[in-house]
């Protein structure tokens, strides 16, 4: 690792302006750390490298997040754009190589992208490196022109001194401002002084992306490339006791076949000869050790846990105790599957492993992660390996794995072929039975209310297993309780006075990891749902007994849900001839979206959403139409996992789904009209790209029992509608 | 055997197995990698290529079967529908991951040049082949009408 040290640090690459954010020299434990909210606001804390100005006046936002598809890149670009006072024209930009002392993500403590804080941690800092390259600018203008600074003027890219009538742009002082002193807390402007932050901007990846020109994993290519691909095992856990690789290695073009940890690779000099090579893969396999239960055995485990209370994860009041001042209690068990996050490109990289050194083109969510995993598997020291963070083709969380599962498998199978670059592809078969998936789960639910209507007690007891146990983010789970388990279920925004949440940690063999809004992902259905059953006991309007419900301190999911229901033309009503409208709303990742949902019943028996309107509050908006872009995504990627998704396990363990066949994804005649209104804000910025998913299925469950009077409550729907 | 072929208004000749994926070798052997892989099955659409002017699935098109065609990568399309549709999905912002987008932009194509004016019904059945997870569909809809307007104004 490269020592740090208090300087201003100036890079110059040939007539560029390199402005790399050196702070005051911290010990690593200190930078390599978690920033609260207020921290990240006054960060001089991590050194930083974003920006590249070049001869031509380019201006090279370096971007510390992965691009899979949120706009981040684009995000982040406007931010030091808007304090340069760049014009967007003249932007550029680039994913940042692999180097967690430079990019950590400063929510995270490490290099990476998720739970939505890209632009939430970045707005200070990259804001910061445009103030700074401007101030830098500015003082080379002036000393050039021999007037003071302060009477220089720049706007969308033109440096101007209004007196003399001189004006030039960035390049022509690109060289001269890299030598001047380096300003280490610029001031920034007032959201009233912004020009782009605000502004509907075109993303900087959006002509690449409609040209097919944009470069993804599976894109790379280097001279003498060879290709592998990979058998994993039939059932999680089983071990490899023979294989039969003659009739593979008899394959035209096969070159080697390579045990590793992960399965049987094959490497050939052509893609069909290595997908051929696998087929004709002869390999038995040890199930003793290995998850055998079908996920029907796997709900009757669970179910038996959940009758007992499980481990306290919140109680408010008295708790589940609460129930017993109740004249009705509501009971319900909701079932949630495992979900596979199926990005459009499988996963895939390519890596060129030597005995000294490695580089290696992947898409990483937990950059640092998969590095650490990376040298751990090749035994060669950090400073020894490139990874190039390629945009990827989607994740949806994918990307993001505690065990650095891929990063292991790519760079084991490049070192066992040692000799040149290898490009290592997924097929579709393998992304969806390799596991990593939304864990399943199943939440018992009571619900207590008194004469009048009013919840006197609420129980939830959720069982599930955690991903986050005994791996490099196991310290996320304390006394039997995983909050990324939990998350939606507890701290809700409703005065109820008494109130439990229970969890029970779950064994389960199948590997699973963070899905788009990980435990919104099924507790706010539970909650939003239940809560709707338990209004409609009582007759009382959704949206208005929730507005009643509301804590004191919820004014910002009170305007959410208020703008939804005057977008939704809610009047009190459901029923709106042969379709309902339902509502959920949630907070998640600090943004709180309000959503209605207007429903009817499909031709196929399932839920048929005409339109759903959306209201987002995530603070001060960046780029307005990218968030509108990240919420209608996220309506369709969440209504097709809760119409269609489920991985299931037959009995002995072995995967059900195996491609967009049997895992369907949403296609274009499913997708509903979105409306979407943003509040205005100017509060710091929060996360867009999660915060959409988890009220969409709630809401279309609700608007359904609107409907026919039946409630849903075993996801997918195609298996939890009861005709 | 070798198979000869247009590939984007080029003659090109290919050597290799004949039971190759068209896909695999207008990625992997003419270094065209706009055009992606996302199933293997004819699922997903991500592959979409023109073949003699239709769409077809070259994850699932052996090149052996293709001798003497004309096929048309989204490298290759152009012509006023081309540039009606890029200029809608760049206006639009259509993209966000940009996986799937170059398998939808050859659908949309081929839609546009047989319906000069597509209903939602139309873009419904020519698009329902090609899946995008990103769930850009609004903003794809909007864009095949705004890019038919455009070519027909």
């Amino acid at each position: 690792m490269t020592r740090l040290t208090r300087r201003s640090f100036l890079g110059q690459a040939a007539g560029a302006l390199t402005i790399s954010l050196v702070l005051p020299s911290m010990s690593r434990a200190q930078e390599l750390r978690r920033l609260t909210p207020a921290e990240i606001k006054e960060v001089a804390a991590t050194p930083n490298a974003f920006l590249r100005i070049n001869a031509d006046s380019s201006v090279m936002v370096i971007c510390k997040h992965i691009e899979f598809g949120q706009g981040t890149s684009s995000g982040l670009a406007a931010l030091a754009a808007e304090e340069l006072d760049a014009d967007w024209a003249q932007v550029r930009v680039e994913s940042a190589p692999a180097n967690a002392q430079l990019y950590a993500n400063l929510n995270m403590g490490q290099q990476g992208t998720g739970g939505s804080s890209g632009i939430a941690n970045s707005f200070y800092q990259m804001r910061k490196a445009g103030a700074a390259a401007r101030a830098m600018l500015v003082a080379a203008a002036a000393e050039a022109w021999g007037v003071p600074a302060a009477e220089i003027t720049v706007e969308k890219g033109v440096i101007r001194h209004p007196a003399s009538e001189r004006s030039a742009g960035f390049g022509q002082f690109a060289e001269a401002a890299s030598a001047q002193p380096f300003p280490e807390q610029p001031a920034l402007k007032e959201p009233s002084q912004f020009t782009l932050i605000g502004t509907d901007l075109q993303r900087l990846d959006a002509v690449a992306k409609s040209s097919g020109q944009t470069t993804y994993s599976i894109d790379v290519t280097r001279e003498g490339l060879v290709h592998s691909a990979i058998l994993h095992p039939p059932v999680f856990g089983a071990r490899l006791t023979s294989l039969d690789d003659q009739a593979a290695l008899k394959i035209a073009d096969v070159l080697a076949i390579h045990e590793v940890p992960q399965g049987i690779a094959v490497i050939a000099r052509t893609r069909h000869a290595a997908l051929a090579g696998v087929a004709g893969l002869r390999a038995e396999w040890d199930h003793a050790g290995a998850e055998t239960r079908s996920t029907d055995e796997m709900y009757r485990d669970y179910a038996r846990a959940a009758q007992e209370p499980g481990a306290d994860v919140e109680t408010v009041g008295r708790g589940a105790q609460g129930l017993d001042a109740a004249v009705q209690v509501i009971e319900a068990e909701y079932r949630f599957p495992f979900l596979a996050h199926a990005p459009m490109e499988p996963m895939g990289a390519v890596a060129d492993v030597t005995p000294e050194r490695a580089e290696i083109f992947m898409a990483s969510q937990l950059v640092t992660r998969d590095l650490t995993e990376i040298t751990k598997v090749l035994g060669l020291p950090p400073e020894a390996i490139t990874l190039n963070i390629m945009s990827a083709g989607g994740s949806f969380g994918r990307l993001g794995t505690p065990d650095a599962e891929f990063a292991a498998e790519v760079a084991g199978i490049a070192q066992a072929w040692g000799k040149g670059p290898v490009k290592h592809l997924w097929t579709r078969e393998n992304d969806l039975r390799a596991g990593r998936y939304r864990p399943m789960s199943l939440h018992r639910l009571r619900g207590g209310l008194d004469a009048d209507g009013n919840i006197v007690g609420w129980d939830q007891v959720i069982a599930i297993q955690s991903f986050l146990d005994g791996t490099a983010f196991g310290g996320g789970v304390r006394n039997g309780i995983d909050r990324s388990a939990t998350e939606g279920g507890t701290g809700l925004p409703y005065a109820i006075a008494n109130r439990h949440v229970g969890l029970h940690l779950m064994r389960n063999g199948v590997p699973a990891n963070f899905w788009r809004s990980v435990g919104s992902s099924h507790n706010v259905y539970v909650v939003e749902t239940f809560l709707d059953l338990l209004l409609a006991q009582s007759k009382k309007d959704p949206v208005q007994a929730r507005l009643d419900l509301l804590a004191e301190d919820q004014s910002r999911l009170r305007a959410v849900l208020l703008k939804v229901a005057e977008m939704a033309d809610w009047q009190g009503g459901v029923q709106r001839g042969d379709r309902a409208l339902g509502v959920a709303m949630a907070t998640c990742f600090r943004s709180h979206v309000a959503e209605i949902a207007e429903v009817s019943r499909g031709p196929d028996g399932l839920p048929r959403v005409h339109k759903v309107w959306a209201a987002i509050d995530c603070g001060l908006a960046i780029n307005p139409d990218q968030i509108r872009s990240q919420i209608e995504g996220g309506i369709g990627f969440a209504l097709g996992a809760a119409l269609h998704d489920e991985v299931t396990l037959a009995e002995g363990g072995v995967v059900e789904q195996s491609n967009f066949d049997t895992y369907p994804s949403l296609r274009i005649h499913e997708m509903p009209e979105v409306e979407v209104a943003i509040i205005p804000s100017t509060v710091d910025p929060t996360g867009t790209g999660e915060p959409g998913v988890p009220p969409l299925a709630p809401a279309v469950a609700n608007a359904w029992r609107a409907l026919t009077g039946t409630p849903i409550q075993t996801l997918p729907f195609r298996r939890g509608v009861r005709a | 055997m070798a198979v000869s072929f247009d590939l984007n208004g080029r003659p090109v000749r290919f050597d290799g197995d004949p039971e190759t994926a068209l896909l695999w070798v207008i990625r992997d052997h003419m270094g065209l990698t706009g055009t992606k892989f996302g199933c293997g099955a004819a699922q997903c659409g991500a592959c979409t290529v023109h073949l003699d002017g239709a769409t077809r699935r070259s994850c699932i098109t052996q090149v052996g079967d293709i001798d003497g065609a004309s096929i048309t990568t989204i490298e290759g399309l152009d012509g006023p529908v081309a540039e009606a549709l890029r200029a809608a999905w760049v206006r639009l912002n259509v993209p966000q991951c940009g996986y799937c987008q170059s398998g939808q932009i050859m659908s949309a194509a081929a839609l546009l040049v047989e319906v000069t004016s597509p209903t939602d019904e139309d873009i419904n059945n020519a698009m329902s082949g090609n899946i995008c997870r990103c769930a850009t569909y609004v903003r794809i809809r909007k864009a095949i009408h705004q890019a038919a307007e455009a070519v027909t104004k």
